[in-house]
């Protein structure tokens, strides 16, 4: 992981922060450019909601490089309270305990270690509510 | 727009095969493709390859390729677009012979994939994923398809034995087809015994790593006759689409977007309807896969993919033979030589040269190939000339 490349998401996944279109209203995370519902390139910046419920779900039982002394996680597509969803891990939940509707909430968590030199990758992940 | 016909098709061995690098295998293809054919010249090269980079080391394939079979000088580049760059590549060689920029067009799709470790393959096939927003926070492929298929079960009652009968019928079909990777039956209890990989998805469900090659030789329709040796199969319609790149950011997880419009076009140019589609292979690089792709091309209604397979309507001899091949799933999945693999099985077929596994008398077929988790699609129907 680059520092760079680290440092420049760090709004998004320290802040869970979204471009809103200032023309139709639509939310975009990351945020974007351009906007494909209306074409407006006209965005303010908003925070998403900080609860939402598992829309769908798996259990990563042979993990990618960096998140092997995680496994097996639960990963989840999480639908925010504003309609927004976001791909992240369900932590302090049990393969057994999660469930389609599940509710939660997110928190700022590590997610993990990566290259030689260890950078600790911060971001957000849920726990039941 | 001129009318385009495959006069040649060939695969190379498929496996893990440690004595053979990128171009070995791709020589190996091609040579079989042009011994079909009488062509003596190639016009124009077209390279299928997801990540020659990150698995072997080596991009430029264009230069790689056109020098590796002898014809350095001759026009080449790759299309790349996932694990569906296979079939991109057979559009961009389409699309010139078409168009009347060369004649001979040549087609080799192909990935050499056992030269890195675990880690190295998931991180490479990952990069068809939203590295930022999915593999950041810990997804692999095998997990977003079990999402998918987590919800497909939630809203429409698939089942887990469902997803079983698509390995299960592919691994049977692959069984009867000597280019395939794995030959060996397996049932529905071995299935949902594998080791678990990212629930509810097992070793069983998921597509293998895979080294090897495909080719593919196209010429215009009327100089068919003049340049091949077998009866021509005509290009009868491609259709391509995409979809959002991040699994989360689709109204619905368990649609793909991208094959809908890909064959709608198709169907459309090709003025068919799924019904007559005579056979088809399609993407199944995990078994819900397949279930979604059969609902997306109208053989089966929408969430009623598994109860297709279950019906034994997708297996050879059914109502619409799925994978006859052996899918990505038996014949294996070397992941840029998938998508003109699966042009060479329906060229066979639509030839009557399938042997144990020949649907009878096929007229139309139709290849569906997908990159990431449908974020690209490409649908390519062939027929009989």
């Amino acid at each position: 992981m680059q520092p760079q490349r680290y440092w420049r998401e760090i709004p998004q996944r320290y802040r869970l922060e979204a471009g809103r279109c200032r023309r139709c209203g639509k939310v975009f995370m990351p945020p974007r450019g351009l906007c494909d519902s209306c074409r407006s390139t006209e965005f303010e910046t908003i925070r998403l909601a900080d609860r939402g419920k598992v829309h769908t779900y798996t259990v990563i039982r042979v993990p990618p490089a960096g998140f092997a002394a995680q496994s097996p996680y639960v990963l989840a597509v999480v639908e925010l309270d504003d309609g927004v969803r976001l791909t992240m891990q369900v932590a302090d939940c049990g393969p057994d305990e999660v469930r389609v509707g599940l509710p939660v909430r997110v928190e700022f968590r590590k997610i993990n270690e990566v290259g030689k030199s260890g950078v600790i990758c911060y971001g957000y992940k849920v726990v039941p509510a | 727009m001129r009318e385009v016909a495959v006069i040649g098709a060939g695969m190379s061995r498929w496996g893990e095969l440690w004595h053979q690098d990128l171009r070995d295998l791709s020589c190996e293809a091609v040579l079989k493709a042009l011994a079909e054919t009488k062509a003596d010249r190639v016009d124009s090269i077209h390279v299928g390859c997801m990540t020659g980079g990150l698995f072997a080391g080596q991009e430029h394939l264009a230069s790689v390729m056109a020098d590796c079979l002898g014809f350095a000088g001759v026009p080449a580049s790759r299309s790349e677009s996932a694990c569906a760059s296979g079939g991109v590549a057979f559009k961009a060689a389409y699309a010139e012979v078409a168009a009347g920029l060369c004649d001979v067009a040549l087609v080799v799709g192909v990935e050499k994939m056992t030269d890195v470790g675990g880690d190295e393959a998931t991180y490479a096939l990952g990069t068809a994923a939203d590295q930022e927003y999915e593999c950041y926070n810990g997804a692999t492929f095998p997990g977003l398809y079990a999402m998918m298929a987590v919800r497909h079960m939630h809203e429409f009652g698939t089942t887990r034995r469902q997803l079983s009968q698509v390995a299960v019928k592919n691994h049977s079909n692959g069984l009867l087809n000597p280019e395939a990777q794995y030959h060996a039956k397996i049932t529905a209890e071995e299935v949902e015994s594998s080791a678990h990989v990212a629930d509810p998805l097992r070793l069983l469900d998921c597509s293998p790593i895979t080294d090897g090659a495909a080719a593919l030789v196209l010429c215009p329709l009327d100089m068919a006759k003049k340049l091949g040796k077998k009866a021509p199969v005509k290009v009868l319609a491609i259709g391509h689409a995409t979809d959002t790149i991040a699994l989360h950011s689709r109204k619905d997880v368990c649609r793909l977007a991208a094959v809908e419009k890909a064959a709608e076009r198709a169907y459309k140019a090709a003025s068919l309807k799924p019904e007559d589609i005579d056979l088809a292979e399609v993407h199944d690089c995990f078994t819900i896969a397949e279930i979604m792709v059969t609902e997306a091309l109208g053989f089966a209604r929408r969430g009623e993919g598994g109860k297709l397979v279950a019906s034994g309507a997708t297996a050879i001899g059914g109502k619409i033979p799925v994978n006859t091949s052996g899918g990505l799933k038996s014949k294996g999945h070397p992941v840029g030589a998938t998508g003109v693999a699966q042009l060479v099985e329906l060229a066979v077929q639509l030839r009557g040269e399938a042997g144990g596994r020949q649907v009878k008398k096929p007229s139309a077929g139709l290849a569906q190939n997908m990159g990431g988790t449908g974020g690209s699609s490409i649908v390519s129907i062939l027929g009989v000339a």
